[in-house]
């Protein structure tokens, strides 16, 4: 089984590293043919606009939106993955391009600037202990449908969510040496 | 509780923004441009580097007027500059609540030997850096993010490749040296053992290093990035070419697919006249931006 990080822009080698520590198979994404190889792509943070404009230009926005469609891929979205994965953003530019993987509403910069940006002891549900969080001009799910599973919330924020395939956190667990997280996406992308 | 301004918060914040493209604007409607060709980030000037050379005096931080305009228009990150060693210009950024602060040679340097201390503040700081020693004495400083100093507002790239192969060329001398060496080569580069060691472990820079100072084409992006860069800044090169939005959108797309010649051709066609450059020769000591702050 291979699991991808998309190479458009952004955390790309932190994640390629925890995937490469966890044991898998990590490829780095950039057009589609490495994308038909993998069982699991993770979004990785960096400038949600600049990554979905790049999606949409080189094709590689449908290729996601038909493998998530017919089951055949799971996708986990980090900080700006997750305004990637939402059908809706409360605060996207006119005509931002997003996935609309998950039923969620995310608001982008939720926490404030790079100034507010911080690090947390966060409860996650699967997890204990708790996992150190690292919030970076982070997003937060202000609503999501019934299907959506919430596994973290913050100030009255949802952080990290399922939805089926569909994994998202506000949060960077690329940052930190804490492989938890991936190994849940590893579990989830084994079950595709 | 909740830890602001950390150095692996103020870090992670250029990991973001790697594979990225920082644009110079000097105006609202510069800045939505940027933000609409696909930028990581800008950075908010009252003059581009081009023209700070050409009007010549004292090169301040911009006015807060300018810089909250900027931000109030776009959602990327905004980033400023205030001049070498000037902590003053430093704390009113961040009160403005800029996102990255440039402490840059293009600006008039208001500290001949000192550098500000970067770790008191909580945004974090990019630096120019000629050579490895350089590079590592600001990341002790407190340095989150690493560019190269290259030549600002010359439109020539070669003083920015001359930066960056020699930062990668010092990182392979690194690997191959052993411990007892490796105290000889701190001394000569003026940094710690342990910055070194550092190096040594990760075989790179500890923190994201951008191309900057003289990059004005798509072809300049993808041979900054094949280079080692880990992102591109540009200044002048945008809004001093023919037709901006082309050439912006142009850079971003060189600097994501940088080693595929075919999408690279395809992104240099039709861009109209770049920016008129600048041979280094033409330049006198004092008009090297680069020798500011090392």
């Amino acid at each position: 089984m291979k699991v991808g990080v998309l190479a458009v822009q952004g955390a790309v080698s932190e994640h390629l590293n925890h995937l490469g520590r966890c044991g898998v198979n990590a490829i780095a994404v950039k057009e589609k043919a490495a994308l038909d190889q993998v069982s699991g792509l993770i979004i990785p943070g960096g400038e949600s606009t600049t990554i979905g404009k790049l999606l949409e230009t080189f094709g590689l926005a449908e290729s996601i939106r038909e493998r998530c469609c017919d089951g055949s891929l799971a996708v986990f979205g980090t900080c700006a993955g997750m305004v990637l994965m939402a059908d809706e953003v409360s605060d996207g530019l006119p005509g931002q391009p997003h996935l609309g993987l998950m039923k969620i509403k995310v608001k982008r910069n939720a926490f404030g600037r790079q100034r507010e940006s911080f690090e947390t002891e966060l409860q996650f549900d699967l997890f204990e202990p708790a996992l150190t969080a690292v919030f970076i001009r982070a997003p937060k799910i202000e609503e999501a449908a019934a299907e959506v599973e919430v596994l973290a919330r913050l100030d009255e924020g949802i952080v990290a969510a399922r939805q089926g395939l569909m994994l998202t956190t506000s949060f960077h667990p690329e940052l930190t040496a804490d492989l938890r997280v991936h190994q849940y996406f590893i579990e989830i992308c084994k079950a595709v | 509780m909740k830890e602001q301004g950390t150095y692996r918060v103020k870090k992670g914040m250029a990991q973001m923004q790697k594979g990225g493209v920082i644009m110079d604007v000097t105006t609202v409607e510069q800045a939505r441009i940027a933000e609409k060709a696909g930028a990581v980030a800008v950075m908010a000037l009252e003059r581009v580097p081009a023209d700070i050379r050409a009007a010549g005096g004292v090169a301040r931080m911009a006015d807060p007027e300018i810089i909250l305009r900027i931000m109030d228009t776009v959602t990327i990150p905004v980033m400023a500059k205030v001049r070498i060693g000037h902590f003053a210009e430093a704390q009113i950024l961040e009160e403005l609540g800029v996102d990255y602060i440039d402490e840059s040679e293009v600006l008039t340097p208001a500290d001949e030997q000192y550098h500000i201390n970067k770790h008191l503040f909580k945004v974090p700081f990019v630096c120019g850096a000629r050579d490895l020693g350089e590079a590592l004495r600001r990341i002790s400083e407190g340095a989150a993010m690493i560019r190269t100093k290259g030549e600002p507002g010359t439109g020539n790239v070669v003083e920015a490749v001359r930066h960056m192969r020699k930062v990668m060329d010092q990182i392979r001398q690194v690997l191959g040296k052993a411990d007892d060496e490796l105290v000889v080569m701190a001394k000569e580069m003026g940094v710690s053992i342990e910055m070194l060691k550092e190096v040594r472990e990760a075989g790179r820079l500890p923190v994201v290093n951008f191309a900057a100072g003289g990059i004005a084409s798509p072809a300049d992006a993808s041979l900054m990035m094949q280079l080692g860069s880990d992102g591109i800044f540009v200044g002048s090169g945008i809004f001093k070419s023919e037709k901006p939005e082309l050439v912006a959108e142009a850079i971003v797309q060189a600097t994501l697919h940088y080693d595929d010649p075919k999408i690279l051709a395809k992104t240099s066609k039709g861009l109209g006249e770049a920016m008129p450059g600048l041979e280094m020769s033409s330049l006198t000591a004092a008009d090297r931006m680069q020798e500011r702050g090392i």
